[in-house]
Formats: C-alpha cells, sequence, structure tokens
C-alpha cells in the first residue's frame, strides 16, 4: 500500500513537470542539454544492478542459504551508497556551475525531484542495512523472509521511479 | 553449473535492463533519428523496463489481480499523459 501511494505521488509529480515543460519548452530544453546523461545513465546502471543483486538474494533467502543472502545484500547496499556518491559529485559540479534550485524552473524540478528520489534511496539503503544486520543474527532465518521481501519491494520501486525519472529529465529533447 | 529458474530469470530481466539503457543513454539519445522519435522510443522504452521490474523483481506477476491491475494501470496512464504532453509541446 506504502508503494502504491509513493507511487502515485511521483506520477503526479512526473506529470506536473511534463505540463510545466508545455508552457516552457525553450527555457526546459536548453536546461536539460546542461545537464550529465552519463552521470544518469550510470547510475541507472548502478540502481538495476543493485535490484538484480537484491533479487538473487531473495532468492537465496528462500533455500535457506543464509551466507549467500548476506552477500548479495551487501552487493545491493553498496551499490545504493555508489549511488549517492554519484549524486553528491552531480551536484557539486551542478552547484560549481552556479546552477542551483532557484536558477530556473527546470532546475526547482531537477533538484526537486531527484533530491526526493535521492532521499528515497539513503532511506532504503538504510533499512537495507538494519535488515542485513537482523538477518545475521537471526536464530531463525525463515522468519526474516517477509521482512526481507518487503524490504526489497521497496528498494525495486526506488529502482523503478529512477527509471522513469531520468529519461523525464535528462534524455527527451 | 547448473541454474535455477529463479535466477536465470532475475538474470536475463538484468541483462535487458542494462541493455536497454545503454541503448536508450548513449545510443538513441543525440542519435541520428529525429529527436520527437527518439525521446518518444526512450520513454517507452522506459515503461517497458518499468513493467520489467514490476513483474519480475517485485514479482506482480505471481501477485493478486487488482494489484497488478493497479500497478500495471500506473505505468499506462504515466506513459499516456507523458507522451500527450511531450507531443503537444511546440
Amino acid at each position: 500500500v506504502f508503494i502504491a501511494a509513493d507511487m502515485a505521488m511521483f506520477g503526479l509529480l512526473f506529470f506536473s513537470f511534463a505540463l510545466d515543460r508545455l508552457k516552457q519548452p525553450a527555457l526546459f530544453e536548453a536546461s536539460r542539454k546542461t545537464l550529465n546523461a552519463t552521470f544518469g545513465g550510470v547510475n541507472t546502471l548502478i540502481l538495476v544492478t543493485s535490484s538484480w543483486f537484491l533479487a538473487l538474494g531473495v532468492e537465496e533467502a528462500r533455500r535457506g542459504n543464509l551466507p549467500q543472502l548476506l552477500r548479495h545484500m551487501a552487493i545491493a547496499i553498496a551499490c545504493g551508497m555508489a549511488f549517492g556518491c554519484s549524486k553528491a559529485i552531480e551536484y557539486t559540479e551542478k552547484l560549481r556551475a552556479g546552477i542551483s534550485i532557484f536558477s530556473n524552473q527546470f532546475y526547482m524540478y531537477y533538484y526537486a525531484l531527484t533530491g526526493i528520489h535521492l532521499l528515497h534511496v539513503a532511506a532504503g539503503t538504510v533499512v537495507l542495512g538494519v535488515l542485513w544486520r537482523r538477518a545475521q543474527t537471526a536464530t531463525a532465518p525463515a522468519s526474516q523472509q517477509k521482512v526481507i521481501e518487503a524490504g526489497a519491494c521497496y528498494w525495486h520501486m526506488v529502482d523503478l521511479l529512477w527509471i522513469v525519472l531520468f529519461p523525464l529529465l535528462y534524455l527527451m529533447g | 553449473v547448473k541454474v535455477a529458474p529463479a535466477i536465470k530469470t532475475a538474470s536475463t530481466v538484468w541483462l535487458l535492463l542494462i541493455g536497454i539503457t545503454c541503448l536508450s543513454t548513449w545510443g538513441l539519445a543525440g542519435g541520428s533519428a529525429g529527436v520527437r522519435v527518439a525521446s518518444t522510443a526512450i520513454l517507452l522504452l522506459a515503461a517497458f523496463k518499468v513493467r520489467l521490474v514490476l513483474m519480475y523483481f517485485m514479482e506482480l506477476r505471481t501477485a493478486p489481480l487488482p494489484w497488478r491491475a493497479l500497478f500495471e494501470g500506473w505505468i499506462l496512464a504515466l506513459t499516456a499523459a507523458l507522451l500527450i504532453c511531450y507531443w503537444r509541446t511546440p
């Protein structure tokens, strides 16, 4: 239910971006061209890889293979951190170029959408970290199964939102 | 080495996601195709990627029908709305 509500919210934000783009296409297009698509593309690769490892981890958990679950989860968490680092570099580059959230409406969306998404990534990384610790000390791994599946679902949603956000902001001209 | 079907499926999906991402980012965007056609293709490919994540990573394909309908509806409505806005932009 939480995932559905979150996706509905992002859906509205994406739609609102598209509506405002309709009003000022030239400004949005000129601003879009200043974004570095390579950052966005690499970030997409990082997140889908993270999701893949987590999906494999869930599969290992189902078979009761705890060490494999922990290993896969750790890689997924590391990918989440890598995403954060990459975003930090990207933001620094933009701010150094004098582009902030107040520069124009496009950058307002850019910082707001990627910022809210980044908070989701950060929250997801923390949640996965907590689940990882709990799985490590669990006496009955089977009891962890449902919680890990729920955490994984949330993480996949974060991935899925970026899959829409990235082309919308960075690629579509 | 014998690989479990679930792992095989997840890995195939991952390869598809990686392939499409590279194609969209470094192929279609700024490629030789018209901007509008390329952007439309990029958005449709993104919708397809979202569906892959929903169906195979979030395992929606085995979920109860109402849930599945809700999320599939989300992709459809969002893609349609974004495409309409995009094409109506002068």
